[in-house]
Protein backbone atom coordinates (compact mmCIF):
# COMPACT_ATOMS: atom_id res chain seq x y z
CA UNK A 1 0.00 0.00 0.00
CA UNK A 2 1.45 3.08 -0.98
CA UNK A 3 0.99 6.49 1.42
CA UNK A 4 0.94 10.36 0.37
CA UNK A 5 1.63 12.12 3.11
CA UNK A 6 0.00 15.76 3.10
CA UNK A 7 -1.60 18.48 5.42
CA UNK A 8 -4.37 19.29 3.28
CA UNK A 9 -5.80 18.64 0.21
CA UNK A 10 -7.49 21.46 -1.76
CA UNK A 11 -10.07 21.38 -5.17
CA UNK A 12 -8.65 22.12 -7.97
CA UNK A 13 -8.17 26.06 -9.31
CA UNK A 14 -12.25 27.12 -9.16
CA UNK A 15 -13.59 24.28 -8.06
CA UNK A 16 -15.14 23.42 -4.66
CA UNK A 17 -15.69 19.81 -3.97
CA UNK A 18 -13.23 16.87 -3.88
CA UNK A 19 -13.91 13.22 -4.54
CA UNK A 20 -12.77 10.19 -2.60
CA UNK A 21 -13.04 7.26 -4.67
CA UNK A 22 -15.72 5.57 -7.00
CA UNK A 23 -19.07 4.42 -6.42
CA UNK A 24 -18.88 0.86 -4.62
CA UNK A 25 -15.79 1.45 -3.19
CA UNK A 26 -15.55 1.17 0.52
CA UNK A 27 -13.20 4.20 2.35
CA UNK A 28 -11.79 2.84 5.37
CA UNK A 29 -11.21 4.22 8.42
CA UNK A 30 -8.77 2.66 10.58
CA UNK A 31 -9.91 1.20 14.21
CA UNK A 32 -8.74 4.06 16.55
CA UNK A 33 -8.43 7.06 14.58
CA UNK A 34 -10.57 10.16 15.22
CA UNK A 35 -12.94 12.33 12.87
CA UNK A 36 -13.02 15.46 14.13
CA UNK A 37 -15.68 18.21 13.44
CA UNK A 38 -13.97 21.63 13.65
CA UNK A 39 -17.54 22.76 15.77
CA UNK A 40 -18.74 24.88 12.31
CA UNK A 41 -18.55 21.97 10.03
CA UNK A 42 -22.16 21.70 8.35
CA UNK A 43 -24.00 18.09 8.08
CA UNK A 44 -21.39 16.53 10.18
CA UNK A 45 -23.72 14.24 12.50
CA UNK A 46 -22.61 12.27 15.77
CA UNK A 47 -23.23 8.99 15.75
CA UNK A 48 -25.82 9.54 18.47
CA UNK A 49 -27.91 5.47 19.46
CA UNK A 50 -30.63 7.52 21.44
CA UNK A 51 -33.18 8.91 19.41
CA UNK A 52 -34.42 10.89 22.33
CA UNK A 53 -32.68 12.71 24.89
CA UNK A 54 -30.83 10.66 28.14
CA UNK A 55 -31.94 13.45 30.58
CA UNK A 56 -35.07 14.08 30.45
CA UNK A 57 -36.08 18.02 31.11
CA UNK A 58 -32.14 19.05 30.68
CA UNK A 59 -33.58 22.34 29.38
CA UNK A 60 -35.58 22.64 32.97
CA UNK A 61 -38.78 24.18 30.78
CA UNK A 62 -40.92 21.76 32.59
CA UNK A 63 -41.89 22.12 36.13
CA UNK A 64 -45.46 21.05 37.17
CA UNK A 65 -44.98 20.91 41.04
CA UNK A 66 -43.70 24.77 41.54
CA UNK A 67 -41.59 27.70 39.97
CA UNK A 68 -40.65 28.47 43.04
CA UNK A 69 -40.18 26.84 46.05
CA UNK A 70 -38.74 28.81 49.61
CA UNK A 71 -37.63 27.07 53.02
CA UNK A 72 -36.63 24.09 51.81
CA UNK A 73 -34.67 21.51 54.32
CA UNK A 74 -34.95 18.14 53.43
CA UNK A 75 -34.93 16.22 50.15
CA UNK A 76 -37.21 15.56 47.29
CA UNK A 77 -38.61 16.51 43.72
CA UNK A 78 -39.57 20.02 44.75
CA UNK A 79 -39.31 22.31 41.34
CA UNK A 80 -37.94 21.05 37.63
CA UNK A 81 -39.53 17.58 36.65
CA UNK A 82 -37.29 15.14 37.61
CA UNK A 83 -34.58 16.98 38.87
CA UNK A 84 -34.35 15.62 42.45
CA UNK A 85 -32.28 17.09 45.18
CA UNK A 86 -31.05 15.45 48.89
CA UNK A 87 -30.66 17.52 51.28
CA UNK A 88 -29.41 16.66 54.88
CA UNK A 89 -29.06 19.06 58.30
CA UNK A 90 -27.05 21.38 55.91
CA UNK A 91 -28.69 24.48 55.45
CA UNK A 92 -31.69 26.11 54.58
CA UNK A 93 -32.67 26.53 50.29
CA UNK A 94 -34.98 28.30 47.94
CA UNK A 95 -35.39 26.62 44.68
CA UNK A 96 -36.61 28.97 41.29
CA UNK A 97 -37.49 28.27 37.96
CA UNK A 98 -34.60 31.72 36.71
CA UNK A 99 -35.75 32.58 33.31
CA UNK A 100 -32.43 33.34 31.33
CA UNK A 101 -31.75 36.59 29.11
CA UNK A 102 -31.46 35.23 25.43
CA UNK A 103 -28.49 37.81 25.92
CA UNK A 104 -26.44 35.83 28.24
CA UNK A 105 -24.50 32.69 27.66
CA UNK A 106 -26.91 30.30 28.30
CA UNK A 107 -29.97 31.66 27.23
CA UNK A 108 -28.07 32.29 24.25
CA UNK A 109 -27.54 28.75 23.96
CA UNK A 110 -31.37 28.49 23.60
CA UNK A 111 -31.88 27.82 27.60
CA UNK A 112 -34.24 29.84 28.57
CA UNK A 113 -34.68 28.90 31.90
CA UNK A 114 -32.33 27.34 34.94
CA UNK A 115 -32.62 25.58 38.21
CA UNK A 116 -31.69 27.79 40.51
CA UNK A 117 -30.71 27.30 44.22
CA UNK A 118 -30.14 30.58 46.76
CA UNK A 119 -28.78 29.68 50.05
CA UNK A 120 -31.21 31.43 53.12
CA UNK A 121 -30.20 29.98 55.98
CA UNK A 122 -26.28 29.02 56.13
CA UNK A 123 -24.50 26.18 58.09
CA UNK A 124 -20.91 26.80 57.59
CA UNK A 125 -19.98 23.63 59.94
CA UNK A 126 -21.97 20.60 59.11
CA UNK A 127 -22.03 18.17 60.49
CA UNK A 128 -20.36 15.19 59.33
CA UNK A 129 -23.32 12.83 58.01
CA UNK A 130 -24.91 15.94 56.10
CA UNK A 131 -24.85 16.29 52.89
CA UNK A 132 -26.19 18.23 49.69
CA UNK A 133 -26.43 17.37 46.48
CA UNK A 134 -28.32 18.22 43.08
CA UNK A 135 -29.16 15.52 40.47
CA UNK A 136 -31.20 13.09 38.47
CA UNK A 137 -32.08 9.07 38.76
CA UNK A 138 -32.34 7.12 36.30
CA UNK A 139 -34.38 3.65 35.49
CA UNK A 140 -32.18 0.57 34.53
CA UNK A 141 -34.59 -0.15 31.50
CA UNK A 142 -33.69 2.79 29.99
CA UNK A 143 -29.97 2.63 30.56
CA UNK A 144 -28.99 -0.92 28.55
CA UNK A 145 -27.51 0.92 25.46
CA UNK A 146 -24.86 1.75 27.80
CA UNK A 147 -23.71 -2.00 27.61
CA UNK A 148 -22.44 -1.18 31.42
CA UNK A 149 -20.84 -4.54 32.76
CA UNK A 150 -19.88 -5.81 29.30
CA UNK A 151 -16.62 -5.87 27.34
CA UNK A 152 -18.56 -3.34 24.65
CA UNK A 153 -19.34 -0.84 27.77
CA UNK A 154 -20.02 2.80 26.77
CA UNK A 155 -17.66 5.81 27.69
CA UNK A 156 -20.41 8.57 28.48
CA UNK A 157 -19.78 12.73 28.53
CA UNK A 158 -21.79 15.06 31.00
CA UNK A 159 -22.18 18.59 29.51
CA UNK A 160 -24.01 20.91 31.53
CA UNK A 161 -24.14 25.02 31.69
CA UNK A 162 -23.66 26.08 35.46
CA UNK A 163 -23.55 29.53 37.44
CA UNK A 164 -22.62 30.38 40.73
CA UNK A 165 -21.51 33.49 43.03
CA UNK A 166 -18.88 31.36 43.87
CA UNK A 167 -15.52 29.80 42.03
CA UNK A 168 -13.89 26.70 42.42
CA UNK A 169 -14.39 22.90 41.82
CA UNK A 170 -17.42 20.90 41.64
CA UNK A 171 -17.68 17.02 41.77
CA UNK A 172 -20.21 15.03 39.76
CA UNK A 173 -20.45 11.62 40.48
CA UNK A 174 -22.11 8.55 38.57
CA UNK A 175 -23.37 6.02 41.34
CA UNK A 176 -24.39 2.98 40.23
CA UNK A 177 -27.30 1.86 42.70
CA UNK A 178 -27.58 -1.56 41.02
CA UNK A 179 -23.96 -2.91 42.38
CA UNK A 180 -22.71 -0.10 44.87
CA UNK A 181 -20.19 1.15 42.35
CA UNK A 182 -19.04 5.05 41.39
CA UNK A 183 -17.24 7.29 38.83
CA UNK A 184 -16.35 10.91 38.68
CA UNK A 185 -15.82 14.08 36.37
CA UNK A 186 -15.07 17.76 38.19
CA UNK A 187 -15.92 20.99 37.00
CA UNK A 188 -14.06 24.51 37.64
CA UNK A 189 -16.27 27.47 37.77
CA UNK A 190 -13.40 30.01 37.01
CA UNK A 191 -15.76 33.16 37.11
CA UNK A 192 -18.14 33.92 40.08
CA UNK A 193 -21.77 35.00 38.43
CA UNK A 194 -20.71 33.95 35.61
CA UNK A 195 -22.36 31.14 33.12
CA UNK A 196 -19.92 28.65 31.89
CA UNK A 197 -20.45 25.25 29.47
CA UNK A 198 -18.94 22.21 31.39
CA UNK A 199 -17.91 18.72 29.67
CA UNK A 200 -17.01 15.73 32.25
CA UNK A 201 -16.08 12.61 30.63
CA UNK A 202 -17.01 9.39 32.60
CA UNK A 203 -14.99 6.35 31.91
CA UNK A 204 -16.31 2.56 30.68
CA UNK A 205 -17.49 0.02 33.13
CA UNK A 206 -16.60 -3.56 31.96
CA UNK A 207 -18.33 -4.69 35.89
CA UNK A 208 -21.81 -4.41 37.63
CA UNK A 209 -24.64 -4.57 34.70
CA UNK A 210 -27.87 -2.32 35.05
CA UNK A 211 -30.77 -4.30 36.10
CA UNK A 212 -33.26 -4.30 33.23
CA UNK A 213 -36.00 -3.08 34.84
CA UNK A 214 -38.46 0.26 36.15
CA UNK A 215 -36.53 0.33 39.49
CA UNK A 216 -33.59 2.87 39.79
CA UNK A 217 -30.25 1.73 38.42
CA UNK A 218 -28.33 5.21 38.68
CA UNK A 219 -27.53 8.52 39.95
CA UNK A 220 -25.82 11.48 38.79
CA UNK A 221 -24.85 13.75 41.70
CA UNK A 222 -23.88 17.24 41.49
CA UNK A 223 -21.95 17.41 44.95
CA UNK A 224 -22.84 21.06 46.48
CA UNK A 225 -21.79 20.76 50.16
CA UNK A 226 -20.93 17.99 52.35
CA UNK A 227 -19.92 16.73 55.83
CA UNK A 228 -16.66 14.85 56.73
CA UNK A 229 -18.10 11.66 55.90
CA UNK A 230 -18.15 12.48 52.24
CA UNK A 231 -14.91 14.21 52.17
CA UNK A 232 -11.07 13.12 52.68
CA UNK A 233 -10.85 10.46 49.27
CA UNK A 234 -10.07 11.30 46.08
CA UNK A 235 -13.01 11.43 43.28
CA UNK A 236 -12.30 8.17 40.78
CA UNK A 237 -12.10 9.03 37.29
CA UNK A 238 -12.34 5.21 37.27
CA UNK A 239 -15.23 3.11 38.53
CA UNK A 240 -14.72 1.90 41.69
CA UNK A 241 -16.84 0.26 44.73
CA UNK A 242 -18.48 3.35 46.54
CA UNK A 243 -16.67 4.83 48.73
CA UNK A 244 -18.42 7.48 50.74
CA UNK A 245 -15.17 9.62 51.52
CA UNK A 246 -14.57 9.97 47.81
CA UNK A 247 -18.12 11.30 47.16
CA UNK A 248 -17.28 15.35 47.48
CA UNK A 249 -13.15 14.56 47.98
CA UNK A 250 -12.40 17.08 45.48
CA UNK A 251 -15.95 19.53 45.93
CA UNK A 252 -15.08 23.36 47.08
CA UNK A 253 -17.68 24.81 46.11
CA UNK A 254 -19.36 24.58 50.02
CA UNK A 255 -22.53 26.39 48.83
CA UNK A 256 -24.39 26.30 52.25
CA UNK A 257 -21.52 27.90 54.03
CA UNK A 258 -23.35 31.24 53.16
CA UNK A 259 -26.47 32.69 52.70
CA UNK A 260 -24.96 35.32 49.44
CA UNK A 261 -24.55 31.95 48.01
CA UNK A 262 -26.56 30.70 44.63
CA UNK A 263 -25.69 27.89 42.28
CA UNK A 264 -27.76 27.76 38.90
CA UNK A 265 -27.85 25.10 36.05
CA UNK A 266 -29.75 24.14 32.73
CA UNK A 267 -28.88 22.72 29.28
CA UNK A 268 -27.77 18.94 30.91
CA UNK A 269 -27.21 16.18 28.52
CA UNK A 270 -25.64 12.84 28.50
CA UNK A 271 -24.10 11.65 25.49
CA UNK A 272 -23.16 7.97 24.82
CA UNK A 273 -19.40 8.08 23.89
CA UNK A 274 -16.54 10.72 24.66
CA UNK A 275 -16.51 13.99 23.10
CA UNK A 276 -14.50 17.54 24.03
CA UNK A 277 -15.87 20.91 23.42
CA UNK A 278 -15.39 20.77 19.96
CA UNK A 279 -16.80 17.44 18.98
CA UNK A 280 -19.92 17.48 21.53
CA UNK A 281 -23.33 17.11 19.73
CA UNK A 282 -25.54 19.47 19.83
CA UNK A 283 -28.17 19.58 22.24
CA UNK A 284 -31.44 17.64 21.28
CA UNK A 285 -33.90 20.34 22.25
CA UNK A 286 -37.52 18.86 22.59
CA UNK A 287 -40.99 20.89 22.13
CA UNK A 288 -42.62 21.71 25.60
CA UNK A 289 -45.30 19.39 24.88
CA UNK A 290 -42.81 16.20 24.15
CA UNK A 291 -40.68 17.29 27.35
CA UNK A 292 -43.72 17.17 29.54
CA UNK A 293 -44.70 13.65 27.79
CA UNK A 294 -41.87 12.37 29.11
CA UNK A 295 -42.19 13.97 32.57
CA UNK A 296 -45.74 12.75 32.89
CA UNK A 297 -44.21 9.01 32.99
CA UNK A 298 -43.13 9.88 36.56
CA UNK A 299 -45.41 12.77 37.61
CA UNK A 300 -48.93 14.07 36.97
CA UNK A 301 -50.54 17.32 38.88
CA UNK A 302 -54.69 17.32 38.54
CA UNK A 303 -56.77 19.81 39.97
CA UNK A 304 -58.70 23.09 39.92
CA UNK A 305 -56.98 26.34 37.92
CA UNK A 306 -58.89 29.02 38.78
CA UNK A 307 -62.37 27.92 37.85
CA UNK A 308 -61.75 25.46 35.88
CA UNK A 309 -62.75 21.88 37.70
CA UNK A 310 -61.67 18.31 36.85
CA UNK A 311 -64.11 15.93 37.59
CA UNK A 312 -64.64 12.24 36.96
CA UNK A 313 -66.83 9.60 37.14
CA UNK A 314 -67.26 7.78 40.45
CA UNK A 315 -68.77 5.17 42.59
CA UNK A 316 -70.02 5.42 46.18
CA UNK A 317 -69.05 1.79 47.80
CA UNK A 318 -69.97 2.66 51.27
CA UNK A 319 -71.28 5.50 52.80
CA UNK A 320 -68.05 7.29 53.30
CA UNK A 321 -66.02 5.37 50.56
CA UNK A 322 -65.55 6.60 46.73
CA UNK A 323 -63.54 5.06 43.70
CA UNK A 324 -63.33 6.60 40.62
CA UNK A 325 -60.96 5.93 37.40
CA UNK A 326 -58.50 8.70 36.34
CA UNK A 327 -57.25 8.22 32.98
CA UNK A 328 -53.15 9.16 32.06
CA UNK A 329 -51.86 10.79 29.80
CA UNK A 330 -49.77 8.03 29.91
CA UNK A 331 -48.10 4.70 31.61
CA UNK A 332 -46.68 5.93 35.01
CA UNK A 333 -43.48 4.33 36.05
CA UNK A 334 -45.33 2.14 38.85
CA UNK A 335 -48.12 2.88 40.86
CA UNK A 336 -48.20 5.93 42.42
CA UNK A 337 -48.21 7.85 44.99
CA UNK A 338 -51.55 10.20 45.73
CA UNK A 339 -51.23 13.64 47.37
CA UNK A 340 -54.51 15.64 48.07
CA UNK A 341 -54.07 19.13 48.46
CA UNK A 342 -57.30 21.50 49.29
CA UNK A 343 -61.03 19.48 49.09
CA UNK A 344 -62.20 16.85 47.01
CA UNK A 345 -65.89 17.40 46.33
CA UNK A 346 -68.60 14.37 45.24
CA UNK A 347 -71.38 15.92 43.44
CA UNK A 348 -74.34 13.96 43.66
CA UNK A 349 -77.98 14.35 42.19
CA UNK A 350 -79.40 16.81 44.64
CA UNK A 351 -76.78 16.95 47.50
CA UNK A 352 -72.75 17.25 47.70
CA UNK A 353 -70.22 15.21 49.92
CA UNK A 354 -66.53 16.76 50.90
CA UNK A 355 -63.37 14.94 51.69
CA UNK A 356 -60.04 15.75 52.65
CA UNK A 357 -58.32 12.64 53.61
CA UNK A 358 -57.94 9.04 53.32
CA UNK A 359 -56.93 9.66 49.41
CA UNK A 360 -55.70 6.35 48.08
CA UNK A 361 -55.18 4.12 45.09
CA UNK A 362 -57.22 1.47 44.81
CA UNK A 363 -55.42 -0.66 41.72
CA UNK A 364 -52.99 -0.12 39.00
CA UNK A 365 -52.87 -3.02 37.24
CA UNK A 366 -50.06 -2.82 35.79
CA UNK A 367 -47.60 0.08 34.06
CA UNK A 368 -48.37 -0.36 30.67
CA UNK A 369 -52.03 0.58 31.54
CA UNK A 370 -53.68 4.05 31.22
CA UNK A 371 -55.95 3.95 33.87
CA UNK A 372 -55.89 4.26 37.66
CA UNK A 373 -58.56 3.60 40.36
CA UNK A 374 -58.33 5.99 43.48
CA UNK A 375 -60.36 6.37 46.40
CA UNK A 376 -61.61 8.00 49.19
CA UNK A 377 -62.95 6.90 52.66
CA UNK A 378 -62.87 10.82 53.72
CA UNK A 379 -66.65 10.96 52.60
CA UNK A 380 -69.78 10.80 54.92
CA UNK A 381 -73.62 10.44 54.00
CA UNK A 382 -72.71 8.95 50.33
CA UNK A 383 -75.12 6.04 49.34
CA UNK A 384 -73.86 2.69 48.32
CA UNK A 385 -74.21 2.19 44.80
CA UNK A 386 -74.86 5.15 43.77
CA UNK A 387 -72.70 7.51 40.92
CA UNK A 388 -71.32 10.76 41.76
CA UNK A 389 -69.16 13.27 39.84
CA UNK A 390 -65.94 14.04 41.85
CA UNK A 391 -64.03 17.31 41.04
CA UNK A 392 -61.32 19.23 42.63
CA UNK A 393 -62.77 22.22 44.03
CA UNK A 394 -61.15 26.01 45.22
CA UNK A 395 -57.63 25.49 44.15
CA UNK A 396 -57.11 21.83 45.04
CA UNK A 397 -55.01 19.60 43.51
CA UNK A 398 -54.14 16.25 43.64
CA UNK A 399 -51.05 14.85 42.40
CA UNK A 400 -49.91 11.28 40.93
CA UNK A 401 -46.14 10.83 41.79
CA UNK A 402 -44.31 7.64 40.54
CA UNK A 403 -40.55 9.37 40.52
CA UNK A 404 -37.54 6.99 41.23
CA UNK B 1 -33.88 9.87 55.44
CA UNK B 2 -37.14 8.74 56.87
CA UNK B 3 -39.68 10.91 58.66
CA UNK B 4 -43.22 9.39 58.63
CA UNK B 5 -45.09 10.25 61.54
CA UNK B 6 -48.73 8.37 61.26
CA UNK B 7 -49.60 5.22 58.80
CA UNK B 8 -52.87 3.54 58.13
CA UNK B 9 -53.51 1.62 55.96
CA UNK B 10 -56.87 2.33 53.56
CA UNK B 11 -59.22 -0.67 52.61
CA UNK B 12 -61.04 -1.03 48.90
CA UNK B 13 -64.35 -2.01 48.64
CA UNK B 14 -63.50 -5.82 49.67
CA UNK B 15 -62.36 -4.58 52.42
CA UNK B 16 -58.71 -5.18 51.39
CA UNK B 17 -55.83 -3.25 52.29
CA UNK B 18 -55.10 -0.90 49.12
CA UNK B 19 -52.99 1.98 50.51
CA UNK B 20 -51.20 2.97 53.10
CA UNK B 21 -52.09 6.86 54.13
CA UNK B 22 -49.10 8.55 55.66
CA UNK B 23 -48.03 11.95 56.81
CA UNK B 24 -44.02 12.73 55.41
CA UNK B 25 -42.79 15.47 56.31
CA UNK B 26 -45.83 17.07 57.24
CA UNK B 27 -47.57 15.79 53.89
CA UNK B 28 -50.44 13.12 53.75
CA UNK B 29 -49.95 10.65 51.18
CA UNK B 30 -51.83 8.11 49.84
CA UNK B 31 -49.17 5.07 49.29
CA UNK B 32 -50.06 1.62 46.74
CA UNK B 33 -49.06 -1.42 48.17
CA UNK B 34 -46.62 -1.89 45.18
CA UNK B 35 -42.83 -2.48 46.20
CA UNK B 36 -41.58 -0.28 42.84
CA UNK B 37 -43.06 2.68 44.45
CA UNK B 38 -40.34 4.62 46.59
CA UNK B 39 -42.81 6.04 49.18
CA UNK B 40 -43.84 2.13 49.75
CA UNK B 41 -39.98 1.53 49.65
CA UNK B 42 -39.36 4.03 52.61
CA UNK B 43 -42.87 2.82 54.27
CA UNK B 44 -41.32 -1.20 54.67
CA UNK B 45 -37.72 0.59 55.87
CA UNK B 46 -39.54 2.40 58.44
CA UNK B 47 -41.84 -0.82 59.20
CA UNK B 48 -38.11 -3.05 59.75
CA UNK B 49 -37.11 0.51 61.92
CA UNK B 50 -39.69 -1.00 64.33
CA UNK B 51 -42.89 1.25 63.68
CA UNK B 52 -46.35 -0.43 62.72
CA UNK B 53 -48.68 0.39 60.56
CA UNK B 54 -52.13 1.34 62.32
CA UNK B 55 -55.24 -1.38 60.57
CA UNK B 56 -57.95 0.69 58.49
CA UNK B 57 -61.34 2.13 60.43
Amino acid sequence: MSTIEVNKITPVSGGTTIQVGESGDTITVPSGATITNSGTANNFTSYRPNAKPLIINGDMNVAQRDTSVTGITGDGYKLCDRWYEYLSSLGTYTFAQESQSIHNPAGGAGFRQAFRIDCTTADASPSASDEFWFGMKFEGQDLQLIKKGSSNAEKLTLAFWVKSNKTGTGQVNFRDTDNGRMCSGTYTISSADTWEHKIINIAADTSGAFTDDNAESLQIQWYLDSGSNYEGGAAPTAWETDVATDRNAAGTLNIGDNTANDWSITGVQLEIGEYTSSTLPPFQHESFADNLDRCHRYYISYGNVGTTQSGFPARAYSGSGLMWAVTLPKPLRASPTVTLTGTIRAFGSSNTHDSTSAFGVTSYANTNSTIVMLQSTGFSGLSNDRSYNVMAINDTFYTLNAEL
Amino acid sequence: MINITYAKYLINENNENCSVEITIDGITKGVPLDEANTDYQNILQWVADGNTIEEAD
